[in-house]
């Protein structure tokens, strides 16, 4: 049957963001190593991302923000998802998800202090998330 | 003469159309109170009296029926998260002319147990998780269901990959069920064909007997079928046509009644204006029903919304509150005669129904600011294009003004986003057609269709 040993993942770019290229990339390769996707597409809510997340029991969410308003529109997504019963869901984000050049390991810091167990620098590979997935649940 | 008798049981009335397929015309029309409790026949008889007064002896060639006796197909549906599968098997249960009763999402709790109970379903709908995805909930369920009172069928038409469990679970508890593919088998897509057609068979093969109508359906010709899926039939005949006789396109119906409002669109509801889509996409076809907006048993519960959105406020309280007792104690009271002073609340009650029904009904549009200016995004349908408004019911078409009911139909200015019809035209099945042309559909849809066309008259 199907869901038993896959990972399933929800994915999507978060906000009123429209930057669509990328999201199509990260389906496609994440569909082809193997995952569960399921793809929101872009200007994705925090509620559709939690009630995807919901239905799909996912084991993670991998958010996207390029527009630089990343930071805004991810806070309190843990919170949700801890309201919701997605008490030990992974959360990454990827992207351009601050405005601007700034350092990346202050940015990191922020996002993991605001509830992510990981966050992605601009242009970082896909495979990259899949083997810290693999990592991160144990696989 | 070839005489399609078309029978409609309803609550109050068995409802009788005459129709000549060979003329193409409905040629009598009659009605007698319903009379479940004893023996149903004996209002189609009284009926058949009725028609044969006016158009003499003579053998009908078919008669086919549908029926909302006996508090009609009640279900009570349940899903996960509200706007995903909770949604999709409300809708389901609607589109296969179910009066859903209630929708639940989540873990079922102690109270909503003790309310399936009260509510005495015929069928629940049991959903949850997409396919491969969350199986607790649709487990939990089913483990609650098992030990609920009832003599109810259950339909699991949820997550795949837990169904044969549930199922297990539900059987042990002594219920009787239907394994069906889930009303969402992936994200956000819709999947409601398979549960309504085994909404559709179960009425057919089992609640039909159980509500005392199967004399009746020894004596029809086809198999009897909900009246609110006869009226989904007509109005999907209606929009998209039959063979050579063309449909009038984008299209939606009111059917206006004691205890409920359902609502139909026949349209595909996608965004005119450049919109996003969120949330899932809704069918062409769709049926709404609201058990706690109609003009008789309901009227409580529709005042009491209307009150909450500010409404009514021109007229007395109490001399609503005497109209709302009148109608308490005497569900077929008209506001004629000696109540004719109260026909101008029972006209806005009407209106009101129309409004909240539509807001339940059409779909949303959110206006969006980003960093490159604005954007919208819509959740539902938009029929904001639809070309016609059909009224239907006794509480429109006995009305002294239905044109003024109906246009609450209509956009205006107060109802913000909503997403409704802009510029219909507005027509009235003014000799209660609707249902009986569902079922005559099943033969002869290009009769069915004709007749729609020439009865139903622009107002
Ligand atoms: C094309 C484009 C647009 C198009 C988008 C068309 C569309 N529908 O897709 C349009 C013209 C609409 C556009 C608009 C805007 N854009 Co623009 N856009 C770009 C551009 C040139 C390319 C984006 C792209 O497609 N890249 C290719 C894909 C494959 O890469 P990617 O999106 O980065 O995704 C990859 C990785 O980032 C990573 N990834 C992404 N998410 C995640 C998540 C995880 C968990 C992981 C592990 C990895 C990961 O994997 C992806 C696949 O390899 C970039 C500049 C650039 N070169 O990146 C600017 C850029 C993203 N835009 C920018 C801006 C500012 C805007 C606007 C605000 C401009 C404006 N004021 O109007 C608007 C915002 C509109 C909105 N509401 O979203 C800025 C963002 C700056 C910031 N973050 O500080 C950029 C970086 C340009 C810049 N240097 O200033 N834009």
């Amino acid at each position: 049957m199907e869901g038993h040993d896959k990972i399933t993942i929800v994915i999507g770019v978060i906000g009123a963001d429209v930057h669509a290229v990328g999201n199509k990339i990260l389906n496609y390769t994440f569909t082809k190593a193997g995952l569960n996707v399921v793809n929101l597409g872009v200007m994705v809510s925090q509620t559709e991302f939690v009630e995807a997340a919901v239905e799909a029991d996912a084991q993670a969410i991998l958010v996207s923000s390029l527009y630089g308003h990343g930071e805004i529109d991810v806070k309190g997504l843990r919170e949700k998802c801890d309201e919701a019963g997605l008490a030990d869901i992974l959360l990454y984000v990827g992207g351009n998800i601050v405005v601007g050049k700034q350092d990346f390991n202050e940015v990191e810091k922020r996002f993991l202090a605001m509830g992510f167990n990981r966050a992605y620098p601009p242009g970082s590979d896909p495979a990259l998330s899949i083997k810290h997935l693999n990592e991160d649940l144990g696989k | 003469m070839g005489i399609y008798l078309l029978t409609d049981f309803g609550s109050t009335y068995t409802k009788m159309t005459a129709v000549d397929v060979e003329k193409g015309a409905i040629v009598a029309f009659s009605k007698s109170f319903t009379t479940i409790e004893t023996d149903v026949t004996e209002g189609y008889y009284n009926a058949l009296a009725g028609i044969r007064q006016q158009l003499g002896d003579f053998t009908p060639k078919a008669s086919l029926a549908c029926s909302s006796a006996a508090g009609g197909l009640k279900i009570v549906s349940s899903g996960l998260v509200p706007d995903l599968t909770a949604k999709a098997s409300r809708l389901a249960a609607a589109s296969a002319g179910g009066k859903v009763v209630k929708t639940y999402s989540y873990e079922l709790t102690e109270f909503e147990q003790e309310e399936i109970v009260k509510i005495k379903p015929d069928i629940l709908l049991l959903s949850g998780g997409i396919d491969g995805g969350n199986k607790k909930v649709l487990l939990q369920n089913a483990s609650v269901i098992a030990e609920t009172e009832g003599d109810f069928f259950v339909i699991v038409a949820g997550n795949r990959s837990a169904s044969g469990e549930a199922q297990k679970i539900l059987e042990a508890g002594g219920k009787k069920i239907i394994l069906c593919e889930n009303v969402m088998p992936a994200f956000g897509k819709l999947n409601i064909e398979p549960a309504k057609s085994a909404i559709r068979d179960l009425f057919i093969e089992n609640i039909v007997s159980a509500k005392g109508l199967d004399k009746a359906m020894a004596m029809m010709d086809m198999e009897i079928i909900p009246t609110p899926l006869a009226v989904y039939e007509a109005c999907e005949l209606l929009s998209k046509g039959s063979g050579s006789e063309k449909g009038l396109g984008e299209l939606m119906a009111y059917d206006l009644g004691g205890a409920t409002c359902d609502v139909y669109s026949m349209a595909d509801g996608l965004p005119k204006s450049g919109a996003f889509i969120s949330g899932i996409q809704e069918p062409f076809a769709k049926r709404t029903v609201e058990g706690d907006i109609g003009m008789r048993y309901s009227l409580h519960a529709l005042y009491d919304l209307i009150r909450e959105e500010g409404g009514m406020a021109e007229f007395d309280p109490e001399e609503v509150a005497d109209w709302l007792n009148i109608c308490k104690a005497a569900p077929d009271v008209l506001p004629q005669g000696e109540h004719a002073k109260f026909a101008p609340i029972d006209a806005s009650l009407a209106g009101w129904a129309m409004r909240l029904s539509a807001a339940r009904h059409v779909g949303y549009v959110e206006r969006i600011f980003t960093p490159s200016g604005e954007v919208f995004s819509q959740e539902g349908k938009d029929l904001t294009r639809v070309e016609y408004i059909i009224g239907s019911g006794g509480a429109i078409i006995n009305a002294p003004d239905p044109k003024t009911i109906l246009q609450e139909a209509i956009y205006s200015p107060r109802d913000l986003n909503a997403l409704k019809p802009q510029k219909s035209k507005i027509l009235l099945d003014k000799e209660n057609a609707l249902a009986g042309m569902g079922l005559l559909a099943r033969s002869h849809p290009e009769v069915a269709l004709r007749i729609m066309k020439s009865s139903f008259t622009e107002i």
